[in-house]
């Protein structure tokens, strides 16, 4: 076991750049940055799984997702930020110190203790739902078009989702994919007028307005997908070998039930302009608590803040 | 050298894998996949510790599209441990070491 004055949970640029302030803070915080995954709730967060950064302020030129995350990780190291590659299992906030949890849940010591904990475990993709889904994943269903498109070369396939992140890879699978239909429930797009005429103005883009997901088709891959026009009621098969989710975001938040306060959505609730929490001492950054704006840019504010909150409540605290 | 990872191609594969005494780990990859560069050194970590129970290999489907084909591989990382010769066991998706320690127990 071992105490931190400061321990951050997640290293998306929330939690990076809560790392940097806090490091040059002299608080030689603990970064616990998640492990491995194929979806977004990993080291670097939902960054890693995009190409492309074209609204992140300093690079005309736009930046690699994962090239941006490498960079401020290690600017966060430089400062002295320790990092490790490891998933909390539970957390204590109703004693102090902070006690957090690595693997067995269960243990009777906790391996980090913190007087003060910034949570910025961020958001993950959303699925469908559907039993099909844990058939079909790695066999056409995909969670990482960066990863998987090379797959589907000259097939036809479809992404699923009208916000930026859904055009953002329907545009991206162009490369490969003879042609993507986009898959929206409704008649209008969610994403960045920008992105919108992106995908507009791609001849190897096709709307499926107004139209619901039922099911995905096929026993060992994707066949097909089952779809109802949610006007008329209309179902038919689209014929596809690969579908890509991208219908949105939901908060990284199960750690914490029962013990910091959630909006109906899981979303931490912070104070008005602020970064604190119900619990003093604990402060969240990122789209953990944001769903309003949830961009790379708010989250590495929002990180700058809590790391200025935590420094000062620990200021406040010796006085 | 023990516990060393070799790059298998379409030509060295089924001389590799099909004559091994122990289990190989093989991991479909590629250098533009983020998750496969992530999991890389865990995989390191693993194949030097483990050395003598299982070895790993690397299949760059960017190099042997065949192979991925083959063993219809259509997501990376992609995880399959072949048994004398056969798959035996598929892992999609990146995993932590606890996790990929956890599925391969059995041929540890």
């Amino acid at each position: 076991m071992t105490h931190h004055e400061v321990v951050i949970i997640g290293s998306g640029p929330a939690g990076l750049t809560a790392a940097i302030y806090s490091a040059r803070a002299n608080l030689a915080p603990l970064v616990i940055e998640g492990e491995p995954s194929s979806n977004s709730d990993q080291p670097g967060g939902q960054l890693m799984l995009t190409t492309d950064v074209e609204n992140y302020p300093g690079f005309p030129d736009g930046v690699m997702g994962p090239q941006l995350m490498a960079d401020m990780r290690s600017q966060a190291t430089r400062f002295g930020a320790e990092l490790v590659t490891l998933k909390v299992s539970k957390v204590d906030f109703s004693a102090r110190p902070f006690a957090i949890w690595i693997g067995d849940p269960d243990a009777h010591v906790p391996a980090y203790t913190a007087d003060s904990v910034i949570v910025s475990t961020g958001a993950r993709s959303v699925m469908l739902g559907l039993e099909a889904e844990q058939r079909l994943i790695g066999h056409g269903l995909s969670t990482c078009a960066t990863c998987d498109g090379f797959f589907f070369r000259d097939q036809e396939i479809a992404v699923v989702g009208g916000g930026d992140s859904a055009l953002e890879e329907a545009g991206f699978l162009t490369k490969f994919a003879s042609k993507v239909t986009l898959v929206h429930r409704r008649d209008a797009l969610r994403a960045s007028k920008i992105m919108q005429q992106r995908a507009f103005d791609n001849p190897r883009i096709e709307f499926a307005w107004n139209t619901a997901v039922v099911d995905v088709v096929g026993d060992t891959k994707v066949e097909a997908l089952a779809l109802r026009d949610t006007i008329t009621g209309e179902e038919r098969d689209l014929p596809v070998t690969g579908v890509f989710i991208a219908i949105g975001h939901r908060p990284n938040t199960d750690l914490f039930v029962g013990q910091l306060d959630m909006d109906d959505a899981g979303y931490l609730i912070t104070g008005s302009d602020r970064s604190t929490t119900n619990i003093e001492g604990v402060f969240a950054c990122g789209d953990v608590q944001d769903h309003t704006y949830r961009q790379a840019v708010t989250a590495a504010g929002s990180g700058c803040m809590a790391a200025i909150d935590a420094e000062r409540w620990l200021e406040s605290r010796c006085d | 050298m023990a516990g060393a990872i070799v790059n298998l191609s379409e030509a060295t594969f089924d001389e590799e894998v099909g004559a091994s005494s122990e289990p190989v780990l093989v991991d479909f990859w590629a250098e533009w996949c983020g998750p496969c560069k992530m999991i890389a050194p865990i995989l390191e970590e693993i194949a030097a510790e483990q050395a003598g129970s299982i070895r790993i290999a690397k299949v760059n489907v960017d190099e042997a599209p065949d192979l991925a084909r083959r063993f219809e591989v259509m997501s990376i990382p992609t995880l399959i441990l072949f048994d004398n010769g056969v798959p035996a066991k598929r892992m999609v998706g990146a995993k932590g070491k606890p996790q990929l320690l956890e599925e391969l127990a059995e041929y540890l």
